[in-house]
Formats: structure tokens, sequence, C-alpha cells
């Protein structure tokens, strides 16, 4: 895990690292001279060979770094210090803790409404096997799974906010200053991350519940006596809910590292836009950061997946 | 269903003309055609059979567990007085588990993987009794220790993966009579166990049926257990009843061919055998395609003591040829004793 954790930042500093372009020459505008830009080059230590980059980077992410240290003004990072954005004359870290709480609420919510739907739905859709009710919960699922998220996204704009006028425009406030204000701006992303991803764990469940309802044990369980309903649940999901598990894991993982685009539509000042910013305005110290960050969480959630297996699965747990 | 035809069959459990059709896309599967049994309360009757023959879907019928979405049941399954396959689904599960108890083939994968034993038990108790966690618990220890478990207390939180093959079954056995079921069906609860234990789940189930005063059917393809357990047989081939009788009857004169078949197969140590084992030739009959006539016609050796061909067009009755004994066979009542009878000597090993 730690190794794992290191790789990843040294493949992230060398993949931004050596892509084309040169960030010193991004830091001034019009008005630039070679002078300048080598200055320039010199503050951000873009002069030194990449190992000593790097090795300032990693040793950054634990004590701090300083940048310029010679200049008159000194730039502080504190530890732990993912790089600072010259752009915005702000520490990479201080950025992406700005953004993390927009994302972390976005990405929880629509989880939390998409794994109550889909699992529901997709519970539903196999105890009606082959019968018409099946059949529309996987046709819903089918258009939802392949419904663009910026048109679902824009078709709520459009009706619920501008041509019926349910909800204010969405705008970001925090839940414990404006709860009620913080719901009406969130309802809305969480709907159209939900519905994306509702569907594919409809499917998920439904495929998950149906293919162990062949297994000996469930036809134990129906032979005690118990209701189909239990048997249902307690006995066909809990035996199909590892790959669902595994599943919602790395989504939740990935979605914590930014939905761009239902970030963008709802103008969530979240890492998803952070990431699509950075991007545009070619911050290569801020791209670094987001993606180490995300990184991260994937990798961690790859951990907790694991760590779920055994609580899960009695015989992942001797093994 | 009326009340007189209740009364008029004494029986504890009576199955009259069940008939099963599964719809499958390749068409009609009819796996159980006009079987009609009886057995007395508190005994064992041991269904027996090669795979195919409907004895599995027999059981699965009177449990109620077969989808009556995918398949049409027909005919009568009275139990103590009450007419099951006319039961709405939800009284029908009342009996499962608690009147009526299963116990099935394979003990490796009949039990939930993710559940402890004990909880898997006690389940069974909550789902019919309205019992505290702690007395159901209790209870659970206990019926481990009788179906000879070592160490019940321990082994109760136990996981499926924990125990034997042979554990396991005996934990599925105490699962079943964990809420003393009238009658208990046991699906060749033996097949997938090693010989030694095998000899171990029947004694066990012999013993308990006679503490609980359980009615049994023993479902298999081993004729060689079926004389240590049962008081009644009934053979099926091709998803039909082709011969019913007591035990000793079967043994000592049976008359349908393919009993005689299954009884030639039988590997014994204890004699040597002027010949091999001589074992039925061909396959069992596909389900879908049934041969006209005789269903074991194809496979029978005797066909040519039948005038004509008889065998291959016209389908035999099951017939009394006894007292308590059918037999479907054109063979002459006479002719059929004859071949069993010097059959029967060259197994004993005196050839005539």
């Amino acid at each position: 895990m730690v190794l794992l954790l290191f790789l990843l930042t040294v493949v992230v500093f060398f993949l931004f690292t050596l892509l084309p372009g040169d960030p010193a020459r991004l830091t001034c505008g019009k008005s630039c001279t070679p002078a300048v830009v080598e200055a320039n080059r010199h503050r951000l230590g873009l002069d030194d060979p990449v190992l000593v980059q790097y090795w300032k980077f990693f040793t950054g992410l634990f004590a701090g770094r300083v940048f310029s240290p010679d200049s008159p003004q000194p730039i502080v990072c504190n530890a732990p210090c993912l790089g600072y954005s010259f752009n915005r004359h702000e520490q990479v870290l201080t950025l992406i803790t700005r953004a993390l709480p927009v994302t972390i609420a976005l990405a929880l919510g629509g989880f939390i409404l998409w794994l109550v739907v889909g699992i529901s739905a997709g519970i539903y859709a196999a105890l009606r096997r082959g019968r018409w009710q099946d059949r529309s919960v996987m046709g819903v699922a089918l258009v939802g799974y392949s419904m663009p998220s910026f048109f679902i996204g824009l078709m709520l704009i459009f009706f619920v906010v501008l041509k019926w006028n349910w909800l204010p425009f969405p705008q970001w406030v925090s839940p414990f200053e404006d709860p009620v204000g913080f719901l009406q701006t969130m309802i809305l992303p969480w709907i159209v991350i939900a519905v994306l991803y509702a569907a594919f764990y409809m499917r998920l469940t439904r495929n998950q519940v149906l293919e162990v309802f062949g297994d000996d044990f469930i036809r134990t369980a129906r032979a005690k006596g118990l209701p189909e309903r239990t048997v249902v649940t307690k006995h066909a999901l809990r035996a199909g809910l590892t790959p669902i598990v595994t599943a919602a894991g790395l989504d939740l993982a990935g979605l914590l590292g930014g939905a761009i685009i239902t970030e963008s539509i709802f103008s969530l000042p979240g890492l998803g836009s952070l990431a699509v910013n950075s991007v545009v305005q070619a911050d290569l110290p801020l791209i670094t950061g987001i993606t180490l960050t995300t990184a991260t969480f994937v990798l961690f959630a790859n951990l907790i997946v694991d760590l779920l297996y055994g609580v899960l699965d009695p015989r992942v747990r001797v093994a | 269903m009326s009340q007189e035809s209740a009364a008029a069959d004494q029986s504890f459990l009576s199955v009259k003309d069940l008939s099963v059709a599964f719809r499958t896309e390749d068409g009609i599967v009819r796996a159980v055609d006009g079987v009609t049994l009886s057995i007395e309360r508190g005994q064992t009757l041991a269904i027996v059979g090669e795979s195919g023959s409907g004895k599995s879907v027999t059981a699965q019928a009177i449990m109620g567990l077969v989808d009556r979405k995918a398949a049409t049941v027909d005919g009568e399954i009275w139990l103590d007085g009450e007419e099951l396959l006319g039961l709405p689904p939800a009284d029908m599960q009342r009996l499962r588990g608690s009147q009526i108890a299963m116990i099935f083939q394979d003990p490796m994968s009949s039990l939930h993987p993710f559940y402890r034993i004990g909880d898997q038990i006690a389940e069974a108790i909550s789902a019919h009794r309205d019992v505290k966690p702690a007395a159901a618990r209790k209870e659970v220890v206990e019926m481990l220790k009788k179906v000879g478990i070592p160490a019940a207390e321990r082994r109760v939180d136990d996981y499926p993966h924990q125990l034997s093959g042979g554990m396991r079954q005996r934990v599925m056995i105490g699962m079943a009579l964990i809420n003393s079921p009238k009658m208990l069906i046991a699906d060749e609860p033996t097949t997938a166990l090693d010989v030694t234990v095998q000899a171990q789940i029947l004694e066990l189930i012999t013993e308990l049926k006679a503490e609980f005063g359980t009615t049994v059917i023993m479902i298999t393809h081993d004729l060689g257990i079926v004389a240590d357990v049962a008081d009644e047989v009934a053979v099926m081939y091709g998803g039909r009843l082709v011969e019913v009788g007591p035990t000793t009857t079967i043994y000592a004169s049976p008359e349908m061919p393919y009993t005689l078949g299954l009884l030639s197969s039988i590997p014994r140590m204890d004699k040597e055998l002027p010949k091999r084992l001589d074992p039925i030739p061909g396959n069992p009959p596909s389900p879908i395609n049934l041969p006209p006539g005789c269903v074991f016609q194809p496979r029978c050796a005797y066909v040519s003591r039948v005038p004509g061909d008889r065998c291959s067009e016209e389908r035999p009755e099951l017939l009394p040829t006894a007292p308590n004994h059918a037999v479907r066979c054109f063979i002459p009542g006479e002719e059929r004793r004859q071949i069993a009878h010097d059959v029967l000597a060259v197994l004993a090993g005196d050839p005539q």
C-alpha cells in the first residue's frame, strides 16, 4: 500500500513534468522577455534536473517546502505540500480542500440515492423476472444508462428550475450555513448522478440475484419455509453482494475525484470544476495535485473493498 | 378435492396421478407422468431410479418446490388429510420446514456459505415458531448434539466451509428435523459423501426417524442402501412408476426387467460372482422424446418374450401382480417370475 502510494507520486509527477510545454513560459503574459522567463524558471525550481525536482516535490509532501528561497519574497508551502499554483497564487492543498467538501457532498448524496434506487429496483425486477414489471424496469434502466448526463442535467435545469420554477437556480452553499438551500441546490445534481449509476446497479443487482437463484442453498432456504422476500434479500442478495460492493467502492472513489460534467452544469465549485479549470489554464502543479488526490482515493477505495471482502465472505477471512 | 376422497384414503401421504410437465424451448418435458403412491405413518418409502427418472421432481412436487410458472403440476397430494397441490402458496410455505422437511443431495452447496450453521438452523425455527434467540440457540445446540456433531457448543458458530461433507449433511438433517416435521424427504442424502460416511448418515436418519416418528421418503439410485432403510420401494423409470412393492418382495421376487437390471448392478463383496457386474445397456430415455410403447423397451433384454411389437407400440399399465405389489410390464406374470428367479439365482452365485 505504502509502496503503491510512492509509485503513484512518481508516475503522476513524471507524467506531468515530462509533458511537452514550458510552464515557465506560461508564468508571464504578453510582456515576456527571455530574462523574465529564465528568472521565473529559477523561482519555480524548474531549472533543476528532473530527479532533483522530484526529490523536492516528494520531500515537500512530508516536510513542506519553500519556493524561491533566495528571492525577497519566498513562497512557503506547508506540509503536506502538494505544490503551489503560481496562476492562482495559492497552495494546491488549500484549493483542493476548499473544493473537496462540494465534491464529497455531491458524490455521497448521489451514491446513497443510486444504491437505494438501483438495488431495490434490481431486486424488484428479479422477483418479477420475465414479466412486464421486469421488462419495464430494465427498459427504464437502459434509457437511463444510455442518456448522457449533460442532457439529463440540462433538461432538469430547464424544466424544474427555469420553466416550472420549482427550485431556485443551483448555487453552492454549505449545508452547515443553509441546510435548505443546500438541499435545493444538490437535489438535481444528485438525481443526475443517480440516474446514470442506478441504471447500472439495477442490472447488476438483478443479474446477481437471478444467478444466485439457481444455487442449492436457495432451494434449502425455500425448503425451510422462509417467505420469498427473505429468500431473496437475506439469502440471494447477500450471496450476490460481493460484485455490487466492489463496483460501489470504485464508483464512489471515482466520483470523489470530481464529477466533471455534473459539476460544470450546476456550476458547483468541486474538484471536477477545479480540474477542468486547471487544465484550461495549464496550471501544472494544480493538475498534478488533483491527479494525485484522485488516484489516492481510488487506491484507498481498493483497500477498503478488499477489507470488506473479508467482512462479507467468511471464506476469505480464513484464507 | 372432496372430503370423501380424503376419507377414502387412510394413508398418511398419498400421491394420486401426479404429473409434472416443464415447458422448455425444446418442447414439453413430462418429468413425472401419472405417479400414484402412498405411505403409512412412520414408514419409509424408497423411490429408486436413474438420473432423470423423475424421482427428484416427484419429491419437489410434494414439497411444493416446483416453480408453477415454469411447470404444470397435476394430480393430488394428500398429507395427513390435507390436499397440498391446491393450497395457496402462503399455506404451503407454512407447511414447508414445519410439517414436511427435506434434505438434499449435495451438502457442500446446500448451506449458505456466508452464514453460521447455528444461525441457519435457528432461521428454520424462527420461520415457524415464536422462540427467543437464546432459546433457539439452545435448541440448535441440542439438535447438533443429536445429529452427532462433536463439540456442538463451539461448532454452532462455525461457517459451512469449516465442516466436512458428512458434518454438513448432519447439519442439514438437524435443520430439517428442528421443527419435528411429520414427513422427511431425503433426496439422495448420501450420494455426494464418502462410502464410510454414507453408512453413518443412513444410520442417523434411521435412528432419528424412530425417535421423532417421522415418515420418510428416501430417494436414491442405489438399490444397495434401500434394503437397510425402506419398508416400501417404488421404482421409477422415464417419469413413471414401473414397479411398487414392499422391500422384501422387491428384493425376493422382482418382476419388472428394469428392477432386475438395477439389482444386477449392485456390486457384491460377500459372494464370488460367476460373472462380472451386469449393467443395463444404453441410456435413460430423453424425457422430451419418450419412446412409444413401454419406455423401457429399447433397453429391455426380454422384449422377445412379448408376442409381436406390443412393447414398442402400446404403453403398459401399472397392474397389481400380488397384494401390495404392482408391475408395469407386458410379459406374462408366470414368465416374469421365472426370469427373475433365474437372474436372482445367478446373482446368488448358484448357477443352475
